[in-house]
């Protein structure tokens, strides 16, 4: 019977014989599995007629993956995308703006001095927490809702996997993972769901790569962010008839350089901190479906969509109160957001930032889709303008765009500003969701703080180059 | 993704999709446990989403599911749990998704495991699955995308399929829904043990091997009566596989065993 002493015999005696069978057991048993399988398939399957003679899929593939189409299409596909993003979501962003904050807002401030209730709940309920959502709920659904189908569309076709092998020959130039343009692909949606995804990576030590590396894969938090920046600053610059085109291909050169970071990162630390052999893969490049779009809308709607606005909300209210907090509360005459400012300053200015911005992104550390909010609240307070929102410590909606240009002018902002914004916005730590998943996954400290800390430093530091040369060429 | 129950089929006692419930994520009081496992891109949660009425978001590009989902439905009279693993090439490497694979195919004791393959692409698919059966002996393979299959002019022998693999066969096309109700009746049959699964076991061609495992077989026999996956165990712990002979080392193999044949 089974006693503690008879199991060590058994292992004893498989270690024994391991010796005996010697080394090639694995591939021995690889081969009697490979040939089994070869047989029952030969006997149970027959080809009836002729192959088709015209085949999509052989077609298409030697498009899409073809050595001098495949990464010009792929950058064609996103500004496509980008671009319809952009021009599709400003009326819808600007209806929802005038119902929940031009509307609903003054509704709701009325109701309470009806209901006598003292002006700090009031502002903390309505002009903190109340604005903060209905400023997540109309900035983001619209490009959201339209971003997150068409992306599915491209997944549930079947391009997911043709961008990977696109990109697989320079992730191992990069002493990385191929399997890692998989979830880096994750990544550009939610970067916690793609630092899970990189478990599809066997080497602990590329999974590390691609986990630390994740954060530059620009996640759907940051790309408001990143679409209302270029249209006001980029978008601008180019004649209206261009302008959209112009604003997405902004958006598409930051995402870019994400994924150029995440081979130069990924190469530095195969070099340095995670040395190490490149592994080999198979990777199956599966037939292309045709979507079935009336689902994929229902599945991004419901799984990407709502889910991500609902993360946005629960972040935005307690911050909707914080910030409400941090403006009225007062020490010394000032405001303490005032004060933080105050004494980010002139490190931010010296970076070519400003401490609206470094104060913004410190707030908005559980969620990266409250930085813009959070950054226009702080202009208003910090540049002591009037007539704009509702006083001080309020969030609030410009549906004007012009409106919102004039706030950043009278917080200081030059085009300056607004690019190193955007590539900020790309390179800094992850959100806490992010940064605890990291931990969960990879259960070191250490792990987690290099994958936190490095992206803060890099955007600092690419932030002071971008200025320092600025400042010389202009 | 809404069973097609309209019509005179509903009313058909043979229409078994006339006594699915799905429950979703409610799996409270299952009488079985159903484990689904595949290579990647078979539409392993296309299954599982026809099956639970559940939507986890399916998508065309292998690796998509690296954390397991569960979900619940009630077929005839009993309640099945259902757990969508991550879709694999093997369960023989370390990866962390096969490991979740393998671990619950072997440890959790499901009832059944459903065996997704694409039926277009079907000697690669066996490789896993013929891993599978020398695991648990209770499996069903679901012939899926059999669509594509027909896309491509094959025409796959089911019945001798089965035969040759000692289970039941079952051909699907589960994004049109198609096969579902016979996969159904065929999950039950060997859930209840109306069906008793004779699995294909890998004939080894090494001789060094098979008498190795002939070996080791006979000492877990012995230390572990009635455990139904021996030469599979006895694989494992040639090759050193840690988290088995951890199970060999604490006696955890002992709970492996059937109840009613320890």
């Amino acid at each position: 019977m089974e006693t503690p002493n008879n199991r060590q015999h058994i292992l004893d005696e498989a270690s024994t014989l391991r010796w005996e069978i010697g080394e090639n057991l694995h591939d021995t048993l690889l081969e009697s599995i490979y040939q089994d399988a070869a047989r029952v398939s030969d006997r149970v399957v027959t080809r009836v007629g002729e192959k088709p003679r015209f085949d999509w899929d052989r077609t298409l593939d030697r498009v899409l993956t073809s050595r001098w189409l495949g990464f010009p299409l792929m950058l064609v596909m996103l500004t496509v995308v980008f671009w319809v993003t952009i021009s599709g979501a400003n009326v819808p962003s600007g209806l929802l703006a005038e119902l929940l904050i031009d509307t609903f807002h003054p509704g709701l401030k009325a109701l309470a001095s009806n209901a006598g209730l003292p002006w700090w709940l009031d502002g903390l309920l309505i002009d903190g927490v109340y604005l903060a959502m209905a400023w997540v709920i109309s900035v983001m659904l619209p490009p959201m809702a339209i971003f997150f189908p068409l992306f599915t569309l491209l997944e549930d076709f079947g391009y997911l996997p043709r961008v990977a092998f696109n990109l697989d020959s320079i992730f191992r130039r990069a002493g990385a993972h191929g399997k890692q343009a998989l979830s880096m692909a994750m990544g550009f949606g939610c970067n916690a769901a793609g630092v899970i995804a990189a478990r599809v990576i066997d080497s602990p030590r590329e999974r590390l790569i691609a986990i630390i590396t994740n954060n530059f894969a620009l996640c759907n938090g940051r790309w408001p962010t990143q679409i209302l920046i270029a249209t006001i600053f980029i978008g601008a610059l180019a004649p209206p008839a261009l302008a959209g085109l112009v604003s997405a291909g902004a958006v598409v050169a930051i995402a870019l350089l994400g994924i150029l970071l995440t081979f130069a990162i990924s190469w530095a630390l195969s070099r340095t901190m995670l040395r190490g052999e490149v592994s080999a893969f198979s990777l199956e490049l599966p037939p292309y479906r045709p979507p079935r779009i009336l689902r994929t809308l229902y599945t991004s709607l419901i799984d990407r969509t709502i889910f991500v606005l609902w993360r946005a909300v629960v972040f935005a209210v307690p911050a909707g109160a914080f910030i409400w907090l941090i403006g009225n509360i007062k020490i010394s005459q000032m405001s303490i957001a005032e004060h933080a400012i105050g004494f980010l300053d002139p490190f931010s200015l010296f970076i070519g930032l400003n401490g609206v911005i470094l104060l913004a992104y410190i707030i908005a550390i559980p969620a990266n889709e409250i930085v813009i909010p959070t950054i226009l609240m702080l202009t208003v307070l910090s540049a002591r303008m009037t007539g704009i929102g509702e006083g001080s410590g309020v969030m609030f909606e410009l549906d004007d765009l012009a409106a919102t240009m004039n706030i950043f002018n009278a917080g200081g902002w030059t085009l300056l500003t607004a690019i190193n914004l955007m590539l900020f916005s790309l390179i800094h730590n992850p959100c806490s969701t992010t940064i605890y998943t990291i931990y969960k996954e990879t259960g070191s400290v250490k792990w987690t703080l290099v994958s936190s800390l490095l992206p803060v430093v890099m955007g600092l530091g690419v932030c002071f180059l971008v200025a320092q040369l600025w400042r010389i060429l202009g | 993704m809404n069973i097609k129950d309209s019509g005179a089929c509903a009313t058909c006692p043979a229409h078994n999709v006339a006594n699915l419930k799905k429950l979703g994520v409610n799996m409270e009081s299952a009488d079985f446990v159903i484990a689904l496992a595949g290579n990647p891109n078979t539409g392993k949660s296309t299954v599982f989403n026809a099956l639970t009425g559940l939507r986890q978001h399916t998508g065309n590009w292998p690796g998509k599911t690296v954390i397991r989902a569960e979900g619940g439905f009630v077929y005839g009279d009993h309640h099945y749990k259902i757990v969508d693993l991550p879709g694999t090439y093997s369960l023989l490497s370390t990866s962390a998704d096969e490991e979740i694979a393998r671990n619950f195919i072997l440890f959790g004791k499901p009832d059944v495991t459903v065996i997704v393959v694409d039926a277009s692409r079907l000697e690669r698919n066996l490789n896993l699955a013929l891993q599978v059966l020398e695991i648990t002996d209770r499996a069903v393979l679901c012939l899926n995308l059999m669509d594509e299959a027909r896309r491509n002019r094959l025409d796959i022998d089911v019945r001798l399929l089965a035969k040759e693999l000692g289970i039941p066969v079952v051909p699907t096309a589960a994004r049109q829904n198609e096969g579902i109700p016979d996969l159904l009746a065929a999950i039950r049959q060997v859930a209840t043990g109306e069906f008793v699964c004779r699995p294909h076991r890998i004939e080894s061609t090494s001789k060094n091997l098979r008498l190795a495992l002939d070996q080791l077989v006979a000492r877990l026999e012995v230390a572990f009566p009635g455990l139904t996956n021996s030469r599979w165990v006895a694989l494992r712990l040639l090759e050193g596989d840690a988290r088995i002979v951890e199970a060999v080392q604490t006696g955890e193999l002992a709970g492996l065993v059937e109840p009613d044949q320890a």
